[in-house]
């Protein structure tokens, strides 16, 4: 593609967001903000995720895409082609060998490596949102590290349903100062960004801020002394290749009510079934 | 928390101003209040008494003045010339506002719990039983039964929010609450319930108070002593009762005069 400039975004674009996330590296959990550009998809579909990916990526790179963990579904094809097309770096399924990794919803299962990074799509960027209806007010509020609000709506999950209940996007300290909304990715996965080995990018396109948590950084989710933090388990295993402890999405398979519970992350699903795992009886 | 040194204000207003435009909020306005004291600010509605209230609290800019406050560390802050965290910090700490409206002072979409729990997970209470005691607690200081701790404020009465926001503010036991016309809005039996219950309060926990009203049955019951404004400026000061039983300046005489006997 000889009409495009190297993964889309001209030079001054990403020199200008590689700029953000430098400050954004420096500052852990801090949102920078940046000139998000138009992009050739719509808001809400990773606009940010693909511009932070475009001005991070090399001929070198090796790109794995992923919504929902899976990296069949419409989103995750259609950027992933958009990077082979504009760029013709290799791109992969398998987290192990991707050195990019770009993401919705979910961290992969397989364990992250020095070396990678992972770019988060996100939608909402201010973890004060919904508690504060005023922008110049979250601002002053991170500042000033008044996160008390927070405690505030913990409290009232833990008074109406006896536990937090919240199950994604679950509010993180990082690095003992900023308030952070961990994109949507399920609280299953908020332990992966503790003390990360890969770089953890944030890209919010419509909201055009920019945050970073930096590799072995210390993320904490927030919690009560006497209700401590706590992920979601599933009382079963993944009923294709028999995973305990993953992220299962239940899928209806016929209309009489039967159903499977599976991994949402198809490329440790698929290997795992590929190196002999199965259901458990 | 010690109480500061009795030969000291606690907090020493001098030359307050503020102007809207070309219009007087206030000008010139001065006080001491000492430990302990409630002092009343009356007069009629556009006088300046609550652009006094809130350019002591921040909600407003004063465009000049001082205003001397005796930190419990014995240190002396000039609170206009606070930085944006230290002012805050006094204001969640120190010092308690409650509102006229209710809705203002407090979290609407929260329970009653939360709200009260507010000002101590603010100062790093990270227990939530412990936090859910001093709410019950406050709770039944204010005369809120404890089995509404988990309702919303939406439902309660006129008074009972009233009540919640005080003790809202008054959880983490400040040492200065300034309060806007508290009483406003209520019908007079339940005013007179949060009369009772305020001088209770304040006698106990020896706080010190700036009360801003129009009600001068209410600055008889809870104040100490007395400002009246008028056009932005002070025009009479002194005693309650001395005020109020014998007015020297030809608007207090007015105001007094102004109040129906029943």
């Amino acid at each position: 593609m000889s009409r495009y400039n190297f993964a889309y975004l001209d030079e001054q674009t990403k020199r200008m967001i590689r700029r953000a996330i430098l400050k954004a590296v420096a500052v852990p959990g801090y949102q920078v903000p940046f000139g998000s550009r138009e992009m050739p998809l719509s808001y809400g579909w990773g606009t940010g995720g693909v511009q932070v990916t475009a001005s991070v990526i090399g001929t070198t790179d090796v790109l794995k895409v992923i919504d929902q963990g899976a990296d069949d579904t419409t989103n995750a094809v259609s950027i992933r082609r958009f990077f082979a097309r504009t760029t013709g770096v290799a791109t992969t399924t398998r987290t192990d060998e991707a050195t990019l990794i770009q993401t919705r919803h979910r961290i992969p299962e397989t364990p992250l490596a020095p070396g990678q990074i992972v770019v988060f799509q996100v939608p909402i960027p201010e973890p004060l949102r919904w508690l504060e209806p005023r922008e110049a007010e979250t601002r002053t509020m991170h500042a000033l590290e008044e996160y008390g609000v927070m405690y505030v709506r913990l409290y009232e999950d833990i008074t109406r349903h006896g536990r937090v209940a919240q199950t994604y996007e679950y509010p993180v300290i990082v690095n003992g100062r900023y308030l952070m909304r961990p994109s949507p990715i399920p609280k299953l996965d908020n332990p992966k960004l503790d003390r990360s080995p890969a770089l953890m990018l944030f890209g919010a396109g419509r909201e055009k801020r920019i945050y970073a948590v930096p590799p072995w950084t210390a993320v904490k989710s927030l919690d009560f002394d006497d209700h401590p933090f706590e992920v979601e388990h599933w009382d079963r295993p993944c009923d294709l290749c028999g995973a305990r402890g993953a992220f299962l999405d239940e899928l209806i398979v016929d209309d009489k009510g039967g159903r499977l519970f599976i991994c949402s992350d198809t490329d440790f699903c698929a290997r795992r079934q590929a190196a002999g795992h199965g259901p458990r009886a | 928390m010690s109480p500061a040194p009795d030969d000291h204000p606690l907090l020493a207003v001098r030359g307050l101003a503020k102007r809207y435009g070309a219009q007087a909020g206030c000008l010139d306005v001065g006080f001491d209040l000492w430990p302990g004291e409630v002092l009343g600010i009356v007069g009629e509605s556009g006088s300046g008494k609550t652009t006094v209230l809130d350019c002591l609290s921040g909600r407003v800019t004063a465009d000049g003045g001082r205003v001397a406050y005796a930190k419990a560390d014995g240190s002396a802050v000039d609170v206009l010339r606070l930085d944006e965290a230290a002012r805050r910090r006094l204001l969640r700490t120190e010092w308690g506002v409650v509102h006229q409206h209710a809705r203002e002072g407090l979290r609407m979409g929260v329970s009653a719990g939360a709200n009260v729990g507010e000002r101590l997970m603010a100062l790093g209470a990270r227990h939530y039983g412990r936090v859910r005691g001093r709410a019950l607690d406050w709770l039944a200081r204010v005369e809120i039964d404890e089995s509404r701790i988990d309702d919303l404020p939406e439902t309660f009465s006129g008074g009972m929010q009233q009540r919640l926001q005080i003790a809202r503010n008054l959880v983490t036991e400040p040492r200065l609450v300034l309060m806007d016309e508290p009483t406003g809005g209520l019908d007079v039996s339940v005013q007179a319930r949060l009369l009772d219950l305020l001088r209770g309060l304040v006698e106990d926990l020896g706080l010190s108070a700036v009360i801003v009203t129009h009600d001068l049955a209410v600055a008889r019951l809870l104040a100490h002593r007395l400002l009246v404004m008028r056009g932005g400026e002070v025009v009479e000061s002194g005693l309650t009762d001395q005020v109020l039983d014998d007015p020297q300046h030809p608007y207090a005489q007015f105001l007094v005069s102004s109040v129906l006997q029943p």
